[in-house]
């Protein structure tokens, strides 16, 4: 493959487009509502209405708005189909030739739509995830071919160091440091890793990503290996995203097929290929260190850092470990240049975040907006507010990690820095609204459940902590625990935190935290009158000194 | 001074073919162990093939993937405990999985699942004694736009309710 080469597929596909394109989506989301059924129904009634020179149906991915699905849109007419059954077939391509239809329309125009800014989703609902060339129509592959031919791996480390793109996976540790640091290891083999272990409950932009745009992933990874010195990268995705499993698979096989990975990429020195490793059901394995145990074939358990992966990871070789979304935000930096992306955002995150908005709110679905976007305008503009007419009561960010925003603080711009400040994360996106009728006790009693089955039992603080943090948290809502008690469990949410090995541990008080921080008093209407009076603080330890 | 020769021992292996010996899914399971080249860090994506051709993991298939791997069963038997995904118990006939992830939890899942265990009289994780129904609960499909979405036979299905639920389930337990 050449840049020529690229052109060429570029033009082909582009000459080769129809005039109308009717957008059939294809991800997990709407295959569940049989959009495939209505994908073939849609052909068959283009062939029968004889429009097979002038209309398209193309199979794409996700189209964000996933409560409604499955969506079908119309090119150029912007004509967006909701709740599509194959019976509304004839009634779609009829719709084409002019003429208003009755069926059951979306505004594309709505601010669910209208303020998205896209970088990640681009393709997204937009190309067919299943062919190469239509990614290739989209300027795919072309900052691979700039990057290899006329970059040092140095001014590409560079240029994402300029960017100020920020780990997308939760921490948000600056990526550009990251690379460089694997970039200077010493070692001959370095490997890179795609964490798309999307483990947290509520999330699922990383699914939509990888059946959306896959060869965007791909594209990043061999960017930041060729930045870094690798010539093999894994992607650990989860057992439970069959669909995306496959998409990674045909991706793989047709980059391998045109050139696009392999050895001597675009005739250069450089070689690069992808394995799929699927994941086994366990959380902790989208902690890094317990990954890498788990692409080596092992049980999933963490270790202690340092060292950290980028100097001794994968088999005891540097590995350069990220998250999906931060691999497909590479090629477009690289395409349009770091200070075109170091403008969107705030002071300190820079970018877009892709959101899975999820819970109760009228529109749930995928969002991707410019950080700093305040809460409110995410939840009651875009996502429409809760249902029914109910009220929203705070918004979970993080998932079992992230903690509970109140009504009261939902002007707060997204970005890292502010969500920690409110004891919550950014996380990996998953954002779930709760209305008046959620109880806070029980979703924290949710979370700390689901870090008790989660841990991995290696050390004492998450194994034991987390097991009677849920007891107590059990206690408390059947309306047996004292004042005593819920002091108990702040005493081991502070344990757990501080002396957990890893973030799984660290992280799983987050949810009784935040909820005991804006909702206490739901935890006090539950508490019972201590039979033995207010507990005495212990007598404190004296402390040591030097002498003795 | 030389070791007295030691008797010749059968291929590791080989001990676990002669059961094996007529049932084909252990050539299938082989021929992807060689597509492997029996690396040991192939043993999660092994034992996926294995469970995907088994339907579970029992202590035969464990003690063969050990032995073709020359990995100690114990490993094995660590890993195929560790992950929730792998399963050592035989699956009913029918396979239900109540996703419990926080946006389908919000939305009601826990009373779908509450309502098809008191229906069945098993608790999640269990199959009924006639074998028929396997009641599963995941940590979240990845299917939160559509909550509560509960996967029968593998098809994920939206935005369920006990009542959808149960009409479901019935028609597997009554004939």
């Amino acid at each position: 493959m050449t840049l020529n080469d690229l052109h060429q597929t570029k033009e082909a596909e582009i000459a080769a487009r129809k005039k109308i394109v009717l957008r059939c989506c294809q991800a997990a989301g709407c295959t569940s509502s049989d959009s495939k059924g209505v994908k073939e129904r849609l052909e068959k009634a283009v062939a029968e209405a004889g429009l097979q020179n002038e209309v398209e149906v193309r199979g794409v991915g996700c189209m964000k708005l996933c409560c409604e699905g499955p969506l079908v849109q119309a090119d150029p007419s912007d004509a967006l189909y909701v709740k599509v059954t194959p019976d509304n077939a004839p009634a779609i391509v009829a719709a084409l030739k002019g003429g208003r239809s009755t069926l059951a329309q979306a505004d594309p125009h709505s601010p669910f739509f209208t303020l998205q800014q896209s970088i990640v989703l681009t393709n997204c609902g937009v190309i067919d995830p299943e062919r190469i060339e239509a990614y290739i129509a989209a300027d795919g592959y072309q900052a691979l071919h700039e990057v290899l031919v006329e970059m040092t791996p140095k001014d590409v480390v560079d240029t994402i160091v300029k960017s100020g793109l920020r780990g997308r996976g939760g921490a948000g540790f600056p990526t550009g440091l990251k690379w460089g640091t694997v970039a200077k290891s010493p070692g001959v083999k370095k490997y890179i890793i795609c964490n798309a272990d999307e483990g947290d409950p509520g999330a699922f932009m990383d699914r939509s990503v990888l059946e959306s745009d896959p060869h965007s992933i791909l594209e990043g990874m061999a960017i930041a290996a060729y930045a870094v010195g690798a010539d093999q990268g894994f992607i650990y995705v989860r057992a439970e995203y069959p669909l995306a499993i496959s998409r990674l698979h045909n991706a793989i096989r047709q980059a391998k097929r045109v050139g696009l990975l392999g050895s001597g990429i675009f005739e250069s020195p450089f070689n690069f290929t992808i394995d799929i490793r699927i994941g086994a059901g366990a959380f902790v394995c989208g902690e890094e260190t317990a990954l890498m145990a788990s692409v080596e074939g092992k049980r999933g358990t963490p270790r202690p850092r340092p060292p950290f992966p980028a100097e001794r990871g994968l088999w005891d070789c540097p590995t350069l470990i990220n998250n999906v979304e931060t691999f497909a935000n590479i090629a477009p930096i690289l395409r349009r240049g770091a200070d075109w992306f170091a403008g969107i955002g705030t002071e300190k995150s820079k970018g877009t975040k892709v959101f899975a908005l999820a819970g109760k709110i009228q529109n749930t679905g995928l969002i991707e907006v410019p950080m700093g976007t305040p809460l409110s305008t995410i939840v009651e503009h875009m996502g429409g507010g809760a249902p029914d007419g109910g009220r929203i009561k705070a918004v979970q960010t993080g998932g079992p990690s992230g903690g509970c925003i109140p009504r009261q603080h939902l002007d707060t711009p997204v970005d890292y820095e502010s969500l920690t400040k409110l004891g919550s994360i950014m996380g990996s996106g998953g954002m779930i609204v709760m209305d008046e009728t959620t109880r806070m006790v029980d979703v924290a009693r949710f979370f700390m459940e689901f870090c008790m089955d989660e841990s991995c039992g290696k050390c004492i603080p998450c194994r034991a902590g987390t097991v009677q943090m849920h007891h107590l948290l059990e206690k408390i809502l059947a309306r047996q625990a004292t004042a005593r008690d819920l002091a108990k469990l702040e005493e081991l949410c502070d344990m757990v935190k501080n002396t957990s090995l890893c973030g799984l541990g660290q992280t799983a008080p987050n949810p009784v935290l935040s909820t005991l921080r804006f909702f206490r008093h739901e935890y006090e209407e539950l508490l019972q009158p201590d039979p033995h009076g207010p507990r005495t603080p212990a007598t404190p330890v004296p402390p040591l000194t030097a002498a003795n | 001074m030389a070791l007295p020769p030691s008797p010749e021992k059968p291929r590791i292996a080989a001990r676990y073919l002669p059961q094996a010996a007529g049932d084909k899914r252990f050539k299938i399971l082989e021929a992807h162990i060689k597509k492997f080249q029996h690396r040991h860090d192939a043993l999660i994506e092994v034992l996926h093939k294995a469970q995907e051709l088994f339907g579970y993991l029992e202590d035969d298939v464990l003690r063969y993937v050990a032995a073709q791997l020359k990995l100690p069963a114990s490993r094995v038997y660590g890993v195929a405990t560790f992950y929730h995904f792998f399963t050592l118990k035989p699956q009913g006939a029918h396979t239900c999985v109540v996703c419990l992830g926080t946006a389908c939890y919000v939305k009601g899942a826990n009373r779908v699942l509450a309502a098809v265990e008191q229906q069945l009289h098993i608790k999640a994780g269990e199959t009924t004694p006639d074998n028929q129904v396997s009641l599963l609960t995941a940590r979240c499909i990845g299917a939160c736009g559509i909550a509560p979405a509960v996967v029968y036979d593998g098809t994920v299905t939206p935005r369920q309710s006990p009542e959808s639920a149960l009409a479901q389930i019935n028609q597997w337990v009554t004939p």
